[in-house]
């Protein structure tokens, strides 16, 4: 998968796009994400539905993974089973 | 990924949150996407290839950028200031373009190439009417997002191209979104075709910090806005600086309290006019921002702390830090080469380059990256111990006697220290012995006497090292600079040659 790819949850309104990935599979609620979201939802895992925050960086322990979430859902980012957390930005002067 | 996005998601975010002001209009996220979905309906229907802008800063230029981004058709704002016979050759390269602004102007000058016309009332009228599609599928952003044409100073210019991925990495990698208050209001008064302007679009939009555009910039008009808004920050040229602070001088009234940041660039900040702001606005945080277009806006930035710092130093070595451009972005690489490629030790100068993913390094006929991905800026500079960045002046500036370098820039650093001097340049002049030997024009300050020309070869002299010694040294009233502030080094050039 290519950066800037956006992915979408099959289980709840979760979008992401993919800043940097390794080849993992990157779930949402539980589920696989898509590119295509399907016609009928998958049903959220009650262990990855801490919900995504819209504009937030998730990231994983080794920084192999960064996901950019641009719409929130109920569902929680994860790779192949592990939670992924949020990335605190250093910040910037803002300079323009 | 497309930069779109940005405004897709602060308009998700908040719908109705006042994203931009403009000659008194107010415009929402929300508003202001849909009527970059109304854009996308006349650039589709137009045929255009390119969407230019002819015109000052305005809403036009907002819905613009992302409606053109939205259609996958590179945005191309022109500089209103050319010559006539320069920008109809610039509309040429571009044919045929959907242009929103001077209509008058492009029907005089090139209406044989094509173009569909808008005014600016026009086209923000015509947006908002627009019928969009509801089922239409939006460009995905692999390709070219924005077409900016360097000012070609020494030949025609070049069409330096942003893809939508260069631009969203460095804001993606250096704004955090929705990270401003609601209050927070970014006053914006560089022109919409520089790569600053279009940054702060991008910027504040993702921020959600709310944009106050000043058109046409005039130091009153400034003060004026930044008071009727409560502006929290602003970016300017030193040039515009200058000016707000002469105005204040002579006795404008404003209240600015509101400002808490200044960022600056475009343009060589005079130490002096730095540590003015920095006495006038104790309150107030100034960042300088070091970039070029090819590199999306800021690759290094010297922040309010540092400035404060070197400001209330008395070690000359932490003061002159004021004169640095900072330290390079995290999210970049930068390397200062010799002519061999060589990377130079601490303070010795050479080219800066810089590698990452903002970093475009593209021009429409070629790309200027080397094979691992490093553009050569063509910008001299060296790092300090510490990794600030100090500018040199450019690659091409640099005045080569008896294959000897020489920095115009430490040159004039020596000139500036003595008191009758306000402004000076050094630039290289034909000799028939070296090739070429320094040549300085210099701006007196008012009411000084004329200091000899012996007297300033002897400082020179004193100072750095007998080849800099000027053969050539004219007085002048003014130094020749472009409206962002820029000197114009080549017309400094054409003087001495006289």
């Amino acid at each position: 998968m290519k950066p800037g790819t956006r992915l979408k949850s099959v289980t709840c309104d979760t979008e992401v796009m993919v800043i940097r990935c390794g080849v993992g599979v990157i779930e949402c609620g539980g589920s696989a994400m898509a590119e295509v979201k399907p016609p009928e939802a998958t049903a959220l895992n009650p262990g990855f539905s801490g919900g995504t925050l819209l504009g937030k960086r998730y990231v994983d322990a080794d920084g192999e993974y960064e996901l950019l979430c641009v719409k929130s859902g109920e569902g929680s980012l994860s790779v192949g089973g592990v939670a992924l957390v949020t990335k605190d930005a250093k910040p910037l002067p803002a300079s323009d | 990924m497309n930069i779109a996005l940005l405004l897709e998601m602060a308009a998700e975010a908040a719908p109705d949150r006042i994203g931009l002001v403009c000659d008194g209009r107010r415009w929402s996220y929300g508003e202001l996407l849909a009527a970059a979905r109304g854009a996308v309906e006349l650039i589709n229907a137009s045929g255009a290839t390119h969407v230019a802008l002819l015109d000052e800063s305005s809403e036009a230029a907002v819905i613009a950028l992302f409606g053109a981004a939205l259609s996958g058709v590179p945005y191309c704002p022109l500089n209103y200031r050319l010559a006539d016979v320069d920008l109809a050759a610039l509309l040429e390269r571009i044919a045929p373009s959907l242009v929103i602004g001077d209509v008058d102007r492009v029907m005089r000058i090139a209406s044989e190439q094509g173009h569909a016309l808008y005014t600016r009332a026009d086209f923000t009228a015509a947006t908002q009417g627009a019928l969009v599609d509801s089922e239409r599928e939006y460009d995905l952003g692999e390709g070219i997002a924005i077409q900016l044409f360097t000012s070609g100073t020494t030949a025609a210019p070049k069409a330096a191209i942003l893809r939508h991925s260069n631009l969203l990495s460095y804001i993606l990698g250096t704004v955090e979104f929705a990270s401003a208050d609601e209050a927070d209001a970014a006053l914006v008064s560089v022109p919409p075709y520089h790569i600053a302007g279009i940054a702060a679009l991008l910027s504040s939009v993702y921020s959600q910090r709310r944009i106050v555009m000043l058109p046409a910039f005039a130091p009153e008009a400034w003060l004026e806005l930044a008071e009727i808004e409560s502006a929290t920050n602003a970016f300017v040229v030193p040039t515009m600086l200058s000016r707000i602070i002469e105005a204040l001088d002579k006795g404008v009234t404003a209240n600015i309290s509101s400002i808490r940041a200044v960022a600056y660039g475009g343009g060589k900040m005079p130490l002096e006019l730095i540590h003015r702001a920095l006495d006038l606005f104790p309150q107030t945080g100034f960042t300088n921002a070091y970039g070029l277009t090819e590199t999306s806006s800021t690759i290094a930035l010297l922040g309010p702390d540092d400035h404060r710092e070197a400001h209330a130093s008395d070690d000359p070595k932490m003061r002159a830090r004021l004169a640095s451009v900072g330290k390079p972005l995290p999210t970049i690489e930068l390397e200062i080469r010799d002519e061999e490629g060589r990377c130079c030790p601490h303070g010795q100068p050479g080219e800066i380059f810089v590698r990452g993913d903002q970093v475009s390094g593209e021009y429409k006929d070629r790309s200027a990256l080397d094979a691992d991905g490093w553009f050569p800026t063509r910008d001299a500079g060296y790092l300090d111990e510490e990794g600030y960045l100090f500018l040199a002046g450019r690659a091409d500036d640099v005045i080569v006697r008896g294959g000897e370098n020489m920095s115009p820039g430490e040159i004039e650093d020596v000139l500036l220290t003595h008191p009758a001097i306000a402004d000076t340049c050094a630039v290289a002049v034909p000799s028939v012995e070296w090739g070429e030997s320094v040549g300085i024009a210099v701006v007196l300050r008012e009411g000084q006497a004329q200091p000899s020309e012996q007297e300033l070869k002897e400082l020179i002299r004193a100072r750095l090292r007998s080849s800099r010694v000027p053969t050539k040294i004219k007085f002048v009233k003014e130094l020749p600079y472009n409206e962002m502030g820029k000197l114009l080094r080549r017309e400094v050039k054409k003087i001495l040659a006289e």
